[in-house]
């Protein structure tokens, strides 16, 4: 009967599902809904009702159409209000008894090593890694941990690789750096996009590091804006080489690589216009190529071991068979060489922030003050769960991303992202406590965490700003639940075709204006001793959803420009994200039945409260209307101060 | 001669974690504890593999006894270098109770299987610090043994040892086949590395039964108690030897 009045009724319908005629920009006041108590009953009993047969097959099509469509990705759909499991829960396992005996093999030499060998104030007061402690590294094999056994590498799983790298991390990021830069991105390009010669040419040498690589991007005038860069590769005529021009600045590596991944403007044809464009190509640089040169390292914060370089070429001929892909590829090159590695992040910070913790804990468990161990003073005890809680969340993203990847999943790079995001902010946040932990002490260069501390400021810049990832985050999923909705558009425009999906979200909206549970629920993945964080987790992805939607209908397109709305969009997503990465280790531990299993239940239960309460926080802020002049606000001041070349108020004292 | 050396490596508590005693006071805690092979084994199986690199013999074979763990142990020596393992099954009451008897027959059995030219041994392992297994294989063997070895030389068929005595150093020379032991001084073990790591997992291991080698594990030693060392306690200083004298007839120490 409904589905009658809704196919001779558009505009009710679109009422009912808030959607406007024209999904386009400029801002729209969502009509409030009549009656919606009515309709939630009978847009039920018309779900029960069989769908008129004529449109059944339409439906179906529409209805496939919306299936195919659908991502496992759980960032993904979280922005569409729904809650997709089969990347989260159960909480991956994916090395087989064979991978996690020989990764129990190699924890140990490399452990030893780092205690041993490797000295990290030492590389950090030179500002290189000291020479044996590079042939060490080398003879280890730590310079070609993923490259396929068959040419010279260990062929480790992205698991396998993220728990050698947290070892790394724990002990001395200069040196995480260094090997991160040369092949978590340096040849990287090759091992995704090689094809066999140049694999079988390149590898074996990157992976013994007789050659070391880098990633050569960031250009002066192009940092985030990646697209912008200016270094130009001319192919000659005859089509054999490329002519290499430009600079390129804070190369890791680059003052030692003999290859570098190199990303440069090249002018591509467009086949249907015949109108030449320049787009970024990759290509595979060896210094022996002549016209390759750099600067002098670079003096930096942290990471002082970590050679840092300006890299010249200047009229460098590159041979065709370099180019990584095709002409014109290279953006994507990037963008998935990045997306790659980023997982390596979060495991290597997770094993920083373990070793900063034990200092923190070791120096509260010892240190008497007011006649007690200062760890029985809650102002410790505070920071000391806190940064439990980081650590933990920061590690389960590291391995639920890596499983992801070694299972094959295709869709990560949301939850990626959010993974570097947090874990470079977590790190920061808890070596900042761990020296307040430890008082003057912390501060002394001899206990190694102010040069931790110092290490970790470049994890929120390089490789992909957090600024720049959160609207990342943000957009992707805008842009995805931004397709859902433009379907469900196109759907009203013949409701009859598509009744079964209309009537599905009618119900879902209907549900939710009325304050009804939408059904969501993680019953059944999450342990029932975790059963109420689960329920604040599902309340949480509900409210999120219905935010997206409503501000996808209020700013449409022009939704990109409205970073203050972003970055709020993208701290809830990420909170989200994190609790369920915890809810399903934690749920783990407790099928499993593991002996810390209920000190991390507590550690789950105590961060989704926390975070939930934070998440619904920041989504009413975002419904308000004070918001709005809350933005308008810190526009106006970013002006004035720009206006002014610096703080606009004068002085107290008016001189 | 066969070229063979037979290494007896012993899977430890890791030198570096802490120690706790059972409630029950039974034994040490051991459950989810760090483990790894007792130091003077990996100068053990260093000194078989720069022998192997000198071609001064063939074949290095890793032997541990001990339950499926013990394999853990035996990948280390063969991604140290040894040609192949025999992991001798040995596990529940048995590896409670076993001693450096029982394993000392266990490996001059294998010692007479194998053929070997050299036993190599770790002086002691640094879990029970018994100082006995070397000494006891060479004396079931009838062969003639070179004991905490700080240098190792072949010379045609017998070979030199300096040992680290009491009273110094002290060199012999003794027949092949002979049993070795090794002190802290005789090398420094290297790194396994990651590749060699890899290597490894294609090297045999193979098991063997102590009842295959006509050995059987029955201890003769009840451990009755383990307790931790008492707390060392404060000291007082006094002011002079009279003081000290009676300090020390009070405490009951004379």
């Amino acid at each position: 009967m409904l589905l009658r009045k809704v196919t001779q009724s558009p505009a009710l319908c679109g009422t009912i599902l808030r959607i406007p005629p024209v999904l386009s920009g400029g801002q729209r006041q969502a009509r409030p809904v009549v009656n919606s108590r009515l309709y939630a009953s009978e847009a039920t009993q018309a779900v029960l009702e069989k769908p008129v047969a004529v449109g059944s097959h339409a439906t179906a099509k529409v209805e496939k159409q919306a299936v195919s469509n659908e991502s496992k990705s759980f960032a993904v759909n979280i922005f569409k209000g729904q809650i997709a499991t089969s990347q989260v829960f159960p909480f991956p396992s994916v090395l087989n008894e064979e991978q996690e005996q020989f990764l129990r093999e190699l924890v140990g030499p490399v452990c030893k090593f780092f205690e041993e060998v490797n000295d990290p104030a030492k590389n950090d007061a030179l500002e290189k890694v000291e020479d044996h402690t590079m042939e060490g590294l080398k003879e280890m094999g730590a310079f070609g941990l993923q490259v396929p056994s068959d040419l010279g590498g260990l062929g480790l799983t992205n698991t396998q690789y993220g728990r050698l790298v947290e070892i790394v991390g724990s002990h001395d990021l200069g040196v995480g750096i260094t090997l991160g830069a040369h092949q978590s991105i340096g040849f990287k390009g090759i091992l995704l996009f090689g094809n066999p010669a140049q694999k079988e040419k390149y590898l074996p040498k990157l992976a013994t590091g007789e050659h070391i690589a880098a990633f050569c991007l960031t250009e002066p005038a192009s940092g985030s804006d990646a697209a912008s860069i200016k270094t130009t590769a001319v192919q000659s005529p005859c089509g054999k080489y490329f002519t290499l021009n430009g600079s390129k600045i804070w190369i890791s590596n680059g003052g030692l690589a003999e290859i570098f991944t190199v990303f440069a403007k090249t002018p591509v044809k467009d086949p249907n216009t015949g109108e030449v464009k320049d787009k970024i190509s990759a290509f595979i640089v060896e210094r022996s190529f002549g016209g390759v040169t750099h600067g002098p390292p670079e003096k930096k914060m942290g990471i002082k071991a970590s050679n840092t370089a300006e890299v010249y070429f200047d009229n460098v001929r590159v041979p065709a068979d370099c180019l990584l892909a095709e002409v014109g590829g290279g953006f994507k090159v990037a963008m998935n060489i990045l997306n790659n590695g980023r997982f390596g992040m979060a495991a290597a910070l997770a094993g920083t922030m373990k070793g900063v913790i034990t200092k923190a804990v070791d120096h509260a468990a010892n240190r008497t003050q007011f006649g007690n161990k200062i760890h029985n003073y809650g102002a410790i005890q505070e920071k000391m769960a806190r940064m439990a809680m980081l650590q933990y969340v920061t590690e389960s993203m590291a391995y639920m991303i890596s499983g992801n990847m070694d299972s094959g999943a295709t869709e990560f790079q949301i939850e990626a992202a959010m993974s570097k995001i947090f874990a470079s902010e977590a790190a920061w946040n808890v070596t900042d406590e761990c020296i307040q932990v430890m008082g003057g002490m912390g501060f002394m260069k001899d206990s190694g965490v102010e040069r931790v501390m110092r290490d970790l400021r470049i994890f929120r810049i390089f490789e992909g700003t957090n600024d720049i990832l959160r609207l990342f985050v943000a957009l992707n999923g805008f842009q995805n639940a931004g397709n859902q909705l433009k379907s469900l558009q196109k759907a009203l425009k013949n409701p009859l075709g598509n009744a079964g999906l209309l009537t599905g979200e009618m119900t879902k909206r209907a549900k939710r204006m009325a304050g009804l549970s939408t059904g969501l629920t993680l019953q059944g993945a999450v342990h029932p001793e975790l059963a109420h964080s689960g329920e604040l987790t599902v309340k949480a992805v509900e409210q999120f959803g219905i935010v997206v939607e409503e501000l996808l209908v209020k700013h449409g397109k022009k939704i990109i420009d409205e970073q203050f709305v972003l970055k709020r969009i993208a701290d809830s997503a990420i909170d989200i994200y994190a609790m369920v990465v915890v809810l399903s280790r934690a749920s783990r531990s407790l099928s499993q039945g593991q002996a810390t299993a209920q000190h991390e239940k507590m550690l789950c239960e105590t961060w989704c409260m926390e975070t939930h309460e934070r998440v619904m926080r920041d989504i009413k802020t975002l419904r308000s209307s004070d918001s709005r002049r809350l933005f308008k606000n810190l526009r106006t001041i970013s002006a004035a101060m720009v206006e002014n070349g610096g703080v606009v108020t004068p002085h107290p004292l008016g001189f | 001669m066969s070229g063979r050396v037979l290494v007896g490596v012993k899977r430890v508590i890791d030198y570096a974690v802490k120690i706790r005693v059972k409630p029950d006071n039974s034994g040490v805690v051991t459950d989810g504890v760090k483990h790894s092979m007792n130091p003077f084994c990996e100068i053990a199986v260093e000194e078989a593999v720069k022998l192997k690199e000198k071609k001064l013999i063939k074949e290095v074979v890793a032997v541990s006894c001990g339950p499926q763990q013990a394999q853990e142990t035996i990948r280390t020596a063969l991604a140290m270098g040894a040609d192949r393992g025999i992991h001798v099954e040995v596990s529940g009451k048995d590896y409670e109770t076993l001693g450096p008897l029982h394993v000392s027959k266990i490996l001059a059995a294998l010692a007479k299987k194998e053929e070997a030219q050299l036993v190599i041994l770790g002086k002691q392992a640094i879990d029970d610090d018994c100082n006995q297994t070397g000494q006891m294989t060479a004396a079931l063997l009838d062969w003639p043994q070179g004991t905490f070895a700080s240098e190792v030389s072949l010379e045609g068929d017998k070979i030199k040892v300096v040992r680290e005595i009491d009273g110094g150093l002290e060199t012999i020379k003794i027949n092949t086949p002979a049993v070795l032991t090794a002190d802290l001084r005789l090398n420094t073990p290297r790194y396994a590395t990651l590749p060699n790591i890899m290597k490894a997992k294609k090297k045999k291991i193979a098991n063997v039964k102590p009842a295959d080698l006509g050995v059987e594990l029955t201890s003769r030693l009840e451990v009755l108690r383990v307790d931790e060392p008492p707390q060392r306690l404060a000291g007082i200083k006094v002011e002079t030897v009279g003081d000290l004298v009676s300090k020390l007839k009070e405490t009951g120490k004379i």
